[in-house]
């Protein structure tokens, strides 16, 4: 085997986040959304991560493909999140224009909105995912062709849609238990399906630098990029292939600037060149240039968190699973009502991120420090999007509209 | 190791949450092999109570039935005499054994007299115990100078300070001045198996069963009807919320001197049908208005600890708790707001009495947790803290 690639994949997202929506704000003011220019709005946090991620990445990222005629990244970026930096940053969104005009940065399909509508309403997954694909050609003059799912939750039936839309490869998780003795440095095939690949991330390698990269706790720590890409060449000594995929805010803002990430990465990159047949793919480059090893199943849907690789961080406990039927019940009344403004309230909520901020599995473990929320607790982000909800009702009623 | 510790009130003789905390604290140490003399300045059977000494200072009858609280039952010039009563008394127990103790323990303003006394006396270190600053007994203002004047004294006089939450361990260092490395938080606990049955009559509250039958939320508090408590917040806050959600009614348990301005604002506010008084209630009455409860509301101004949130954890409620209790700082499970936020506290009411998934989520998990908070941990704590200092005082 005389070449190995790197997938080098990021995540880019930014929820619409509710503000402290209270009870007695229901069918009075219909703002769910923290837009004011307070401490923890959504524009004080996309001012915020611009500052101390997007911008320097995107530099990096832009110097680092300048400097080395092959180097790829593919990116998802969400629907929710070019809203905002379109308002807030749009320099930001500019940049990434720059990184996808160089004609190596693949931009990856996925849910308009960040939801986990793919199990709760395949009608509305499907058109998420079809304005998403709208919104990138007309942001970024491009069409993904490739795909994956909001938290790269990810089951065999998501395999066979992404191949009966047209997709070219599909992202998964490289679980173990899933994978069993098999390596996820090769490219799979969905079960089931002829035309699509399975990329699988390399969890171990992907989470050295998202999770563990500054942990001074760990044996490794700190972490040299020469340690690195001796690990990233030994892991494909005779695999073709090494999927990195993390979010995009892990440069600068779960790792912070002063950590040296982004030196440590500016510099893996060099020192990955250096190994002669070694290279970068795009997502669908990689699925291109490689034949599917085997055929990989995966009946119970799998994702990229927590220990337990499951969604029981986003459907865990019974207010999330509450919060989220009570949502899509009201799927078929507010497409009804015809009033855009109530449509798109309505899916800015089916943003996975607010089911996330009620999950108190952490709470439980009392390990409150590994719990990421703009709220006080997991309870209170319940309360204020069931709030929301109930006004959701309120306006649907107004418009008459009672039963789809 | 032997130790002096200086109470004022043990159970069943206790009038609040000071008497339970010291009677588990000197348990808990005692089967860790701790030798306690615990001083109280009454005269009763403490018949339950084999693993220490108790001495009493005076010939005094405990308890007075009016008050939950720990010591505003008694008249500043009856306090102090007894005070001084106590101090002789301790002198006497020293002189009789003079080289016995190696700590003293002292328990709020009301020992640490006796406690600064004990120390000339013996040379032992002194660590003084804050459950409750005359600040927090004031609802935040400075209270009566004189007791001031006696706990600041305590507290610089103090080897060590214990404070039950950084709440309280704040207070001391912003109001009293007293650096913050002297004083450590050792957050108080709760013992499971002396916590009454959770099983309950229904005949006790029989009406509020009925109208719970009937969909009724019922919100409670259980305290002592005093400034501090912040309950005309709690009433403004309770009324706020059935103007959003009608089936909820409120159950006040406890008494104290506030109790007919309650009266009065529950029916200024239009909801005099919808609050409850039970007045001073012990025993069966006492544990079923936790096991009737479904949301117990801590709406305390300023609340150094907390017992009842852990007795009403123990009854699964679900728990409301202001930002100004300390007991808030060892519970992830619960619902927090700043006790002048009606607003918000109203939406918390609304919110747990309209969604069952949120009432039990919290139930559940929050009876899970509060059964980690144990009193083998606080003595650790504190056999730590002796250690420390006899060392330093060997040194």
């Amino acid at each position: 085997m005389s070449q190995r690639g790197i997938v080098f994949y990021l995540h880019v997202h930014q929820p619409w986040r509710l503000r402290d929506y209270s009870v007695f704000d229901i069918a009075s003011d219909h703002h769910y959304f923290a837009n004011d220019h307070l401490d923890g709005s959504n524009e004080a946090v996309m001012q915020k991560v611009a500052q101390k991620s997007y911008r320097p990445m995107n530099a990096l990222l832009k110097k680092l493909l300048d400097k080395h005629p092959d180097f790829k990244v593919s990116l998802s970026i969400t629907g929710t999140f070019i809203e905002q930096a379109q308002q807030w940053a749009p320099d930001v969104i500019e940049s990434f224009k720059e990184l996808v005009d160089t004609g190596r940065v693949e931009i990856v399909g996925e849910t308009y909105y960040h939801s986990l509508a793919f199990f709760y309403s395949r009608d509305e997954f499907e058109h998420q995912v079809e304005k998403h694909a709208k919104l990138i050609h007309d942001v970024f003059g491009v069409t993904p062709t490739s795909f994956r799912n909001t938290e790269l939750a990810y089951n065999d039936e998501l395999g066979k849609w992404a191949e009966s839309a047209g997709y070219k490869a599909v992202l998964a998780e490289g679980w173990d238990s899933v994978l069993g003795w098999r390596s996820p440095n090769y490219p799979y095939r969905p079960a089931g399906t002829k035309a699509t690949s399975l990329l699988l991330k390399n969890y171990r390698l992907s989470d050295d630098i998202a999770f563990r990269f500054s942990n001074k706790g760990w044996s490794e720590w700190p972490l040299k990029s020469e340690t690195y890409d001796a690990w990233a060449n030994e892991a494909t000594s005779d695999a073709p292939l090494l999927n990195l995929f993390m979010d995009y805010e892990t440069f600068g803002e779960h790792q912070w600037s002063d950590t040296g990430v982004f030196e440590f990465f500016e510099e893996f990159i060099g020192r990955w060149h250096e190994r002669e047949g070694n290279t970068f793919y795009t997502v669908t480059e990689a699925a291109a240039a490689l034949e599917p090893v085997d055929e990989v199943s995966m009946p119970e849907t799998v994702t990229w968190a927590d220990s337990e690789r499951d969604l029981t961080a986003w459907l865990g406990n019974s207010m999330q699973r509450e919060a989220m039927s009570y949502l899509y019940a009201l799927e078929s009344r507010v497409m009804h009502s015809g009033d855009e403004q109530l449509i798109y309230d309505w899916r800015r909520l089916t943003t996975s991120d607010h089911a996330y901020y009620m999950c108190t599995k952490w709470f439980n473990d009392g390990d409150v420090h590994a719990y990421f929320s703009p709220y006080d607790s997991p309870y209170d982000a319940f309360i204020y999007f069931l709030n929301a909800i109930r006004d959701l009702r309120y306006r649907t009623m107004i418009h008459g509209v009672f039963d789809g | 190791m032997k130790l002096l510790m200086l109470g004022w009130e043990l159970p069943p003789h206790n009038s609040g949450g000071l008497g339970v905390a010291c009677y588990h604290m000197a348990k808990a140490l005692a089967a860790k092999g701790t030798d306690i003399d615990f001083v109280v300045p009454y005269s009763a059977g403490h018949k339950e109570i084999d693993f220490m000494t108790i001495h009493s200072t005076s010939r005094r009858i405990p308890g007075g039935k009016y008050s939950l609280g720990a010591y505003d039952h008694m008249s500043i010039d009856g306090m102090r005499k007894a005070q001084k009563q106590y101090v002789r008394h301790v002198e006497k127990i020293i002189q009789a054994n003079p080289k016995k103790h190696e700590v003293i323990h002292a328990h709020d303003w009301l020992t640490v007299e006796a406690g600064i006394r004990a120390k000339e006396l013996t040379g032992a270190p002194l660590i003084v115990h804050i459950h409750a600053t005359e600040f927090d007994r004031a609802g935040g203002t400075r209270g009566n100078p004189l007791v001031h004047e006696i706990e600041e004294q305590g507290l610089l006089m103090a080897d060590k300070i214990i404070a039950v939450s950084n709440i309280t361990k704040w207070m001391i260092v912003k109001r009293y001045q007293i650096p913050a490395n002297k004083i450590e938080v050792v957050h108080n606990a709760i013992d499971v198996s002396s916590m009454p049955e959770v099983n309950q009559d229904i005949e006790t509250y029989r009406y509020l069963r009925w109208l719970q039958d009937d969909g009724y939320t019922v919100v409670s508090a259980v305290t002592r009807f005093t400034i501090q408590k912040g309950l005309l917040q709690l009433l403004r806050g309770f009324a706020k919320a059935t103007t959003r959600y009608d089936k909820l009614v409120l159950l006040l348990v406890g008494d104290g001197e506030q109790r007919d301005e309650l009266i009065r604002a529950s029916a200024e506010l239009e909801i005099a049908d919808k609050v409850f008084f039970t007045g001073f209630v012990r025993g069966r009455k006492w544990r079923d208005a936790y096991g009737l409860s479904d949301v117990f509301v801590m709406s305390s101004i300023s609340e150094p600890f907390g017992l009842t949130a852990l007795e009403a954890a123990h009854h699964s409620n679900a728990l409301i708790i202001s930002k100004q209790s300390g007991v808030g700082e060892v519970l992830a499970n619960i619902l927090r707001y700043d006790f002048w936020d009606e607003r918000k506290l109203a939406d918390q009411i609304v919110a747990v009495a309209s969604s069952s998934a949120l009432r039990d989520e919290l139930r559940n998990n929050i009876g899970r947790e509060y059964a980690r908070l144990n009193w083998r941990d606080v003595a650790q704590s504190c056999i730590q803290l002796y250690d420390g200092l006899r060392r330093g005082v060997a040194a």
